[in-house]
């Protein structure tokens, strides 16, 4: 078993899924609250990585990337060396890549607290940040829960985009996924088994999670 | 003194557009508002709470402006100093009763969060409640933690959406008697909702009447509620007989007129209204003023008697509620005793017994 490509796929999602709640919760807070008639747009393009296929975000990505590409480019500028083809364009690639599945499980969430809490946290003198931190925040844990572990589920398995942003550079960017593929093309077929069972495995652990906490069975405060 | 001098509509895509247009001035003390469901009451509660931005006009409270359309000026909900019970309570539920009372005191030093909340627990009698999850209290519990919630944080206006809803007459009476309590220390306009008769009766105070948006009357329960001038209020006051009629006759002498019931050959003595001979009218009788006979009576003071036939029993509790057809068909609620007796049942000729006074006449607005 290739422990090295398993560990940079656990870093590369735990990395992914935390930088994504930061981005996604102020998002999911602006989306589920606005009344801006555009909004459908703005939904329009988080849910775009759902439909398009990897490889197409990956060309993106990697144009984006490349050394005449306006990422590219800043990166450059900023550190000195190019972004494609490393751990950190990895990172950037998965964020665009799991984002719906970190976005839409909090606006679902938030849109269906009860708005009369939110009003009277506001009656009761409490600001927008207040009222976000201690009462929509803890409130929507299931669907904290949900959106940090499903983003965190997703990256694990993507395999199109970095196969396009990330080649295939051993402990760098060659990924549990991308291991397996290399293992069946040399008909390495006991070593993809193990891999590929170890991610099945770690997949039900998580799918297990979301659906216990979406169904309450360990929630603190709803007697069902 | 709180001055409300507000418009505001309100597009819903499923019914049709509705509009609140309320000029009313709230004194310090309970003011009811009084309406049937639909009426705006919400809607204004929202307006003076700062949840909702009327379209127009001002919202004032004591000289100081919370929201003027001229200005441009809307004070947010969260420094409008406004406690607002809501109908559903909205008590936060991953909070312990006391961390929910403790909500809106956040700018207080502690030592004054702990003298305070102390002090409002035992107000509303709930200080064994502390710990207590809001999942965890009973119905009058969770309502008077979050009357104690709202009242703690000292507001300059106090706004309650039917907030002892679905609670039991005695509980009812001893939180509405914390309540007087509590506002007999803190004289601050309270603005109470309720469709509950039993609650404005015990209030007492002014009535304001809402419906379709407007203010309709207002003065003493006993003026607005006991003659409502429009049939919708008359139907949220508990008037179970609305009949259509038609005027025929003015007495002024008498100090009445004749009316007939439309779809009936049959006529009633009313008191005197300014509706014109000729005019269509409603007139509005509570179940419980009528009286059932089952012969002729004689030498009566009540002027009207009308013959007619059981149609229906039906047993709510010790009362019974007959449907009888005279000329059009009357709701009539008699004791179980005054069934028996009386030997009520489907098909027996009655008569039915109505006091001028106990027939009010109504428009439809």
């Amino acid at each position: 078993m290739n422990l090295d490509a398993i560990l940079l796929s656990l870093k590369l999602a735990g990395i992914v899924s935390v930088v994504l709640l930061v981005i996604a919760l102020p998002l999911a807070y602006w989306l589920a609250f606005t009344k801006w008639r555009g909004k459908f747009l703005l939904e329009s393009a988080v849910a775009l990585p759902l439909v398009l296929p990897p490889t197409v975000i990956g060309f993106y990505a990697l144009i984006a990337m490349g050394p005449r590409g306006p990422l590219g480019k800043v990166w450059q500028s900023l550190f000195g060396r190019s972004l494609a083809f490393t751990f950190a364009g990895l990172v950037l690639a998965s964020l665009l890549y799991s984002f719906p599945f970190a976005v839409q499980p909090l606006v679902a969430s938030f849109e269906s607290l009860d708005r009369r809490l939110l009003d009277a946290s506001a009656v009761l003198g409490a600001g927008r940040l207040r009222t976000f931190t201690r009462v929509i925040v803890p409130l929507s844990w299931p669907g904290l829960v949900t959106a940090a572990v499903l983003s965190f589920a997703h990256t694990l398995g993507e395999f199109g985009v970095v196969l396009m942003v990330g080649g295939n550079l051993p402990g760098v960017t060659r990924t549990a996924s991308i291991d397996i593929y290399d293992r069946v093309q040399a008909l390495d077929y006991n070593g993809a088994h193990q891999m590929a069972l170890l991610l099945l495995m770690i997949a039900f652990a998580v799918l297990s999670i979301v659906y216990g906490v979406n169904r309450r069975v360990w929630s603190p405060w709803t007697a069902r | 003194m709180l001055n409300v001098q507000i418009r505001k509509r309100l597009q819903a895509t499923d019914s049709p557009a509705f509009s609140l247009d309320v000029t009313e001035t709230f004194a310090p003390g309970f003011t009811v508002l009084f309406g049937p469901s639909g009426a705006g009451k919400s809607t204004l509660l929202d307006c003076i709470a700062g949840l909702l931005v009327p379209d127009e006009g001002h919202i004032s409270l004591d000289g100081e402006a919370l929201f003027d359309a001229e200005r441009g000026l809307s004070v947010p909900a969260s420094q409008r100093k406004t406690a607002y019970v809501f109908q559903s309570l909205a008590l936060f539920p991953h909070l312990s009763a006391e961390e929910n009372v403790a909500y809106g005191l956040s700018g207080v030093s502690a030592t004054e969060r702990t003298e305070r909340i102390t002090g409002i627990l035992s107000t509303f009698h709930i200080e064994g409640m502390r710990k207590r999850k809001p999942r965890e209290l009973s119905g009058g519990e969770k309502q008077r933690v979050a009357l104690a919630r709202s009242l703690v944080t000292r507001p300059r206006v106090l706004l309650l959406d039917e907030p002892l809803t679905g609670l039991d007459s005695g509980l009812r009476q001893s939180i509405l008697q914390d309540l007087r309590e509590w506002n007999a220390a803190n004289r601050i306009p309270i603005v109470y909702v309720t469709h509950n008769r039993e609650e404005v009766d015990a209030i007492g105070e002014r009535v304001v009447a809402l419906s379709d948006g407007r203010v309709r009357e207002s003065g003493l329960p006993r003026n607005v509620l006991d003659a409502p001038r429009a049939a919708e209020l008359a139907q949220a006051a508990g008037f179970e007989n609305l009949l259509w009629a038609r005027v025929t006759e003015h007495r002024e002498k008498d100090g009445v007129m004749h009316v007939e019931l439309a779809g009936a050959k049959c006529g009633l003595e009313v008191p005197l209204g300014s509706v014109r001979p000729g005019q269509e009218v409603q007139v509005a009788i509570r179940a419980g003023d009528i009286l059932l006979a089952t012969e002729a009576p004689r030498a009566l003071s009540a002027r009207n008697l009308l013959p007619g036939i059981v149609e229906s029993l039906e047993t709510m509790g010790a009362l019974v509620v007959v449907e009888v057809r005279a000329g059009v068909r009357f709701t009539v609620h008699v004791t179980s005793g005054a069934a028996r007796s009386l030997q009520l049942a489907p098909g027996r000729e009655v008569w039915v017994v109505l006091k001028t006074y106990s027939c009010h006449i109504v428009t439809r607005q």
